[in-house]
């Protein structure tokens, strides 16, 4: 959730009111925003500044990311404002400003949306929202601006019709941003590679053969998207008039950050809530249009909906009365009694469904408000997974056994878990992570071996012996399944100590099969159902001192379930045990 | 020997003409050390009581002793004169009655004016004397009494008395006086019970205020202990556990059923472990008859890519292979979507519920891993209302012992509306986050096949922070993983959330 921090005093200016941080904090809960931080009391605030606001706001409120939203939200939510009427005013006297979009554009970054707010007048706090504004948009919607990216511009110190083109880095040449120098697109890449700020953005078109780029009629660069405007077209408080290009790879969102943007600050305009279009001219791929679009989205809902799903019987005047509060425009359908034409803020791009709206409703009416029912009108039966009743009971017989559980994690090394247990990957049986932050998740266990002795590791300065299990899952690798992969649960307990406690290890296995109800068989009959050891040369084991088990159910079919032994001494060196360990690890899925 | 003790302990208590008995008086031989442990010994079988008196004795030094047995410096002078009929040379005096007696023993004859100088020589003064020394430290010797003070003060000037701390006993007879001492059982044995002997055994009573011994025992780790209550409060209400034994799904069952849009940021790689090997699952298929679910497949397509079901959709291209890349699932909501999928085949009122581990990419610190665990639950039934959830969680939370609760709108891609959920935590004094939840979108139950007026309630939780919470640990890795300490395994309580 992005935090937005505003002026204090400015916000409850804006909103006719002083309020304590507790109330303050009450009406953002009531409205889904939440109170962060105020820093009036904060001994780090420097004396000569206001204190701010942190208000986190939702993922899908774009519209709040400024101080100029969250007070005009805040306003119509308390009655005091209602949504502006914005409007779309082609300039009395000039042509419509247009660009047009090269072809080439669709091998790199495809649309383009514009707009000019005229007749602006900034003040420090307002060019700081609008900056700040662009800032937290390009971290959210517009993903670190791989979806789309903003460029605004003084539309006095460039001259259209624009175009907007994809050249060879070599070919744009411009001064950047602040920057006096003058350079191409290969040299920028390098100039910036080690900005803290840029540096994050010149992957996404650094690779390419051809750049973006936004050219004025005289071939001046506005801004080489989604990297940096040009200084020429820069942006200072006395800018009047201001050109908005938004670029984008996505042809839904760029509109809406046009929409937002020119939503948010006309009411800064000379004419407040007007914007002038721009013609967007792409033939190439029916992309051509005017810009920006500021009707409201228009849709229906039904009234019996929105009452079934809050549980209640509002009318349909009451809850326009509720939608009103939450910034739409909304009245009962003159063609349908059930129905509700609403008019969506042109801001609230977030609105697909009317089930968005019944939740306005809700939130209008108050969550904490709504009647508190209990869903009883359906009886449900309750069971457990089967798998899970099974490991409890496994579980339950360890711990009465005098075993403590222990609840390593899944994800580990690839050598914890095969070459420190002298094991080998045939590449087939582990789950691999593609990008793990940190060497120690490189893979899913196949075995609970590693955790367990990891943990024994860990507490090498416990009273002697430990007896540890755990009963949880590994997965392996199955190209037969959809998700190429199978969990398998497992049983594994570990006992380290003076001496090497393989009859221990072992006598819990006989006592976990005895509770499973599975008698010692005699060695390998076939008529016979039950569980048998047979000697194996595991190299995980100390020679001579490992056995897998074995086990035979009613179809007759034997399987190996599983192994246990004494640890080879190699493998405790690598787990840096000082003590002989022996374990035992088995699959309990055949005892389902 | 203690048994010689104690008897003649009994006996003498048994003889005495005057109770209590005076441990100075009747055994002034024995070492208190040793009488107390006798006395005690038969304290603790009821036999007597005692109380311990503690006083400082005069002790007479060896000089005192010499009185004693000879005589004072003063009277031996007098006798050594007397004994010579015409009197000693005074130079002659110490080698008769020694040195120090010489020195100390004449000025005092002559200040008790028993003896007159004659030129150099002694004569006897009086016909007889009374060595009233020698008697005061008999007396002392013989009572043990302290003298009057003021004598006190003169003997232990003289250095012929010292004060010594001394303990002694005041005893008197017990409840259950005999003058046998009868042996006492530790411990209630077969034989005893065999033979009926316990029944006239006396048995050594016990030290109530010592720990029993310790048991050794096995314990279960204390996270999966709050798992089973949370478990057992669904089993309580209904629920049904989903099959979350699968770690690793694929982009389409992980986000994309869920109406998670390909270019949410929780699909970045800094949020979800993609896999690498193997990499691209199959596209989703019936689990029963292998089929591929076509429909569903185009559902979920068109429903991001150009609205459908009443819902505009998110109007971008959707990619199959990036809804068919692997990942490890970042939730357990991944198996829910599976599950209403395939209630879709016979809708009908359902609730169910997980608890079970999912993965982030996140970087690891006091109160984040790599992988946790989610507690999900679902209920679906005709004509579910939000004031269903906002019902039903407080009766769920009730059962964790949390009675006052809050909802915050919020924002989840795949629930509208979106609740946070706030609890009063009584401990803490103030308002907790305890879990999301919100009724699942129509894009997302609809695309699946159920009924239009079939809703689907969803909520979710860490298992961890309230086991945090309710063990009082600050860092996730004290709880989780293979630093956590055996002993904080070993020792935890019973979890009882109900009681708070």
């Amino acid at each position: 959730m992005p935090t937005v921090s505003v002026n204090k005093y400015d916000l409850y200016e804006a909103l006719g009111q002083k309020y304590t941080t507790e109330e303050f904090d009450e009406l953002c809960f009531e409205f889904g925003i939440e109170l962060d931080e105020d820093t009036e009391n904060d001994p780090d605030r420097p004396k000569d500044q206001p204190p701010q606001l942190k208000i986190e706001i939702p993922a899908n409120r774009y519209d709040m990311l400024c101080h100029e939203g969250i007070s005009l939200m805040l306003n119509i939510f308390r009655g005091r404002a209602s949504i502006p009427n914005y409007r779309v005013v082609a300039p009395a006297n000039s042509e419509v400003h247009q660009i047009t979009i090269h072809k080439e554009t669709t091998k790199i970054r495809p649309y383009v949306s514009a707009a000019v707010l005229r007749g602006i007048k900034f003040t420090q706090d307002r060019y700081d929202s609008f900056i700040a504004l662009q800032d937290k948009l390009h971290q959210n919607l517009c993903r670190q601006r791989t979806l789309v990216s903003m460029g605004t511009h003084d539309l006095d110190t460039v001259k259209g019709p624009y175009t907007y083109e994809a050249l060879p880095p070599e070919e744009i040449v411009f001064a950047p941003l602040n920057q006096e120098k003058v350079m191409n697109g290969k040299e920028l890449m390098e100039f910036y590679k080690n900005d803290k700020n840029l540096g994050r953005y010149l992957h996404i078109i650094r690779d390419s053969p051809v750049y973006p780029v936004i050219l004025d009629a005289s071939r001046n660069v506005c801004s080489l998207p989604p990297i940096i405007n040009s200084n020429l077209s820069k942006i200072t408080l006395d800018t009047r008039n201001v050109f908005i290009e938004v670029t984008a790879t996505d042809r839904t969102k760029v509109e809406i950050v046009t929409n937002i943007l020119v939503a948010m600050f006309s009411q800064y305009c000379d004419d407040p809530f007007t914007v002038e279009p721009v013609k967007i001219i792409s033939p190439h791929n029916n992309e051509s249009r005017q810009v920006p679009n500021m009707t409201p989205h228009s849709t229906t809902a039904e009234v019996s909906y929105i009452n079934s799903c809050c549980g209640l019987q509002l009318s349909a005047p009451e809850v326009c009365t509720m939608l009103d509060k939450m910034a739409y425009t909304a009245k009962p359908s003159s063609s349908d009694p059930n129905l509700l034409d609403i008019d969506v803020p042109v801001t609230r791009a977030d609105v697909l469904h009317q089930c968005d709206i019944m939740e306005d409703v809700a939130i209008g009416y108050g969550f904490n408000n709504l009647p508190r029912t209990f869903p009883g009108k359906s009886g449900t039966i309750a069971a457990p997974l089967p798998i899970n009743k099974l490991t409890d009971i496994v579980r339950l017989e360890a711990a009465m056994c005098g075993w403590s559980e222990v609840l390593p994690l899944i994800l580990c090394s690839h050598d914890e878990n095969f070459a420190w247990l002298n094991r080998k990957d045939d590449g087939h049986t582990a789950v691999r992570l593609a990008n793990p932050k940190t060497a120690e998740y490189q893979i899913v266990r196949t075995s609970l071996l590693p955790g367990v002795l990891k943990t024994i590791r860990e507490n090498r300065k416990h009273s002697l012996p430990i007896k540890i299990f755990e009963v949880s899952d590994v997965a392996f690798k199955d190209e037969k399944l959809e998700r190429k992969s199978r969990n398998e649960r497992h049983f594994c307990a570990a006992i380290c100590g003076k001496t090497s406690g393989f009859e221990a290890v072992h006598g819990l296995l006989d006592r976990v099969m005895a509770m499973l109800n599975t008698g010692v068989s005699e060695t390998g009959a076939m008529e016979q159902e039950g569980y048998w050891i047979e000697e194996t040369d595991e190299p995980t084991y100390f020679p001579g001192r490992a056995a897998s088990i074995w086990t035979r159910h009613q179809h007759g079919k034997k399987q190996s379930i599983g192994t246990f032994g004494i640890l080879h001494p190699s493998v405790l060196e690598k787990f840096e045990i000082p003590y002989p360990v022996s374990t035992l690890e088995l699959n309990l899925e055949v005892f389902l | 020997m203690a048994t010689e003790l104690a008897t003649r302990v009994l006996h003498s208590l048994n003889d005495a003409s005057e109770l209590p008995l005076a441990s100075s008086e009747a055994f002034p031989d024995v070492e208190s050390t040793v009488l107390k442990g006798a006395l005690d010994s038969l304290q603790s079988r009821e036999m007597l009581v005692y109380k311990t008196i503690d006083r400082e004795e005069p002790i007479l030094t060896e000089e005192a002793e010499g009185i004693v047995r000879e005589g004072s410096h003063e009277a031996k002078v007098y006798e050594a004169v007397c004994v010579a009929m015409d009197g000693i040379k005074i130079s002659e005096l110490p080698r008769i009655v020694g040195a120090a007696t010489a020195k100390v023993g004449q000025g005092k004859a002559f200040k008790e004016g028993w003896i007159k100088k004659d030129g150099d020589r002694l004569l006897k003064k009086v016909a007889s004397i009374n060595d009233t020394t020698r008697d005061q430290l008999q007396l002392i010797k013989a009572k043990q009494t302290t003298p009057e003070p003021a004598l006190l003060a003169e003997l232990k000037k003289r250095k012929l008395i010292t004060l010594q701390k001394r303990i002694n006993f005041k005893i008197n007879k017990g409840p259950k006086f005999a003058l046998e001492v009868v042996k006492e059982e530790t411990d209630l044995t077969a034989e005893m019970i065999a033979s009926g002997a316990w029944k006239d055994k006396i048995f050594k009573p016990y030290n109530f205020a010592a720990l029993g011994a310790h048991t050794p025992s096995g314990a279960l780790h204390p996270l999966n202990k709050v798992r089973s209550e949370f478990r057992n409060i669904f089993f309580e209400m209904g629920f049904t556990e989903m099959p979350t034994n699968r770690f690793v799904e694929s982009g389409f069952w992980n986000f994309d059923t869920l109406f998670v849009p390909q270019q949410h940021p929780a699909r970045d790689l800094q949020d979800t472990f993609y896999i690498s090997d193997p990499a691209v699952a199959d596209k989703p298929r019936d689990d029963e008859t292998g089929e591929f679910l076509a429909e569903y497949w185009e559902n979920v397509r068109g429903v991001h890519e150009d609205g459908k079901f009443g819902s505009l959709g998110y109007r971008y291209p959707w990619k199959e292979e990036e809804s068919l890349r692997l990942v490890l699932r970042t939730h357990t909501t991944a198996i829910s979507a599976n599950i209403l999928h395939k209630l879709a085949k016979n809708p009908r009122p359902a609730r169910y519920f997980s608890i079970d581990r999912v993965f982030r990419n996140e970087s690891v610190d006091a109160t984040h891993l790599a992988e946790f665990h989610q507690v999900e639950g679902v209920i679906a039934d005709y004509n579910l209302t939000l004031g269903d959830l906002i019902g039903f969680m407080q009766e769920f939370f009730q059962k964790m012992g949390v009675h006052q609760l809050r909802f915050k709108p919020a924002y989840n891609p795949y629930t509208e509306p979106s609740m946070e959920i706030f609890g009063y935590h009584e401990g803490l004094g103030k308002w907790v986050e305890i879990g999301n939840s919100g009724m699942f979108r129509p894009e997302m139950l609809e695309t699946m096949g159920l009924p239009k007026d079939m809703r689907a309630h969803g909520w979710g939780l860490s298992l961890e922070r309230p086991t945090m919470i309710r063990y009082k640990v600050n860092n996730i890795r004290e709880l989780v993983g293979h630093k956590v300490d055996l002993g904080f395994v070993e020792s935890n309580a019973a979890v009882r959330l109900d009681r708070g």
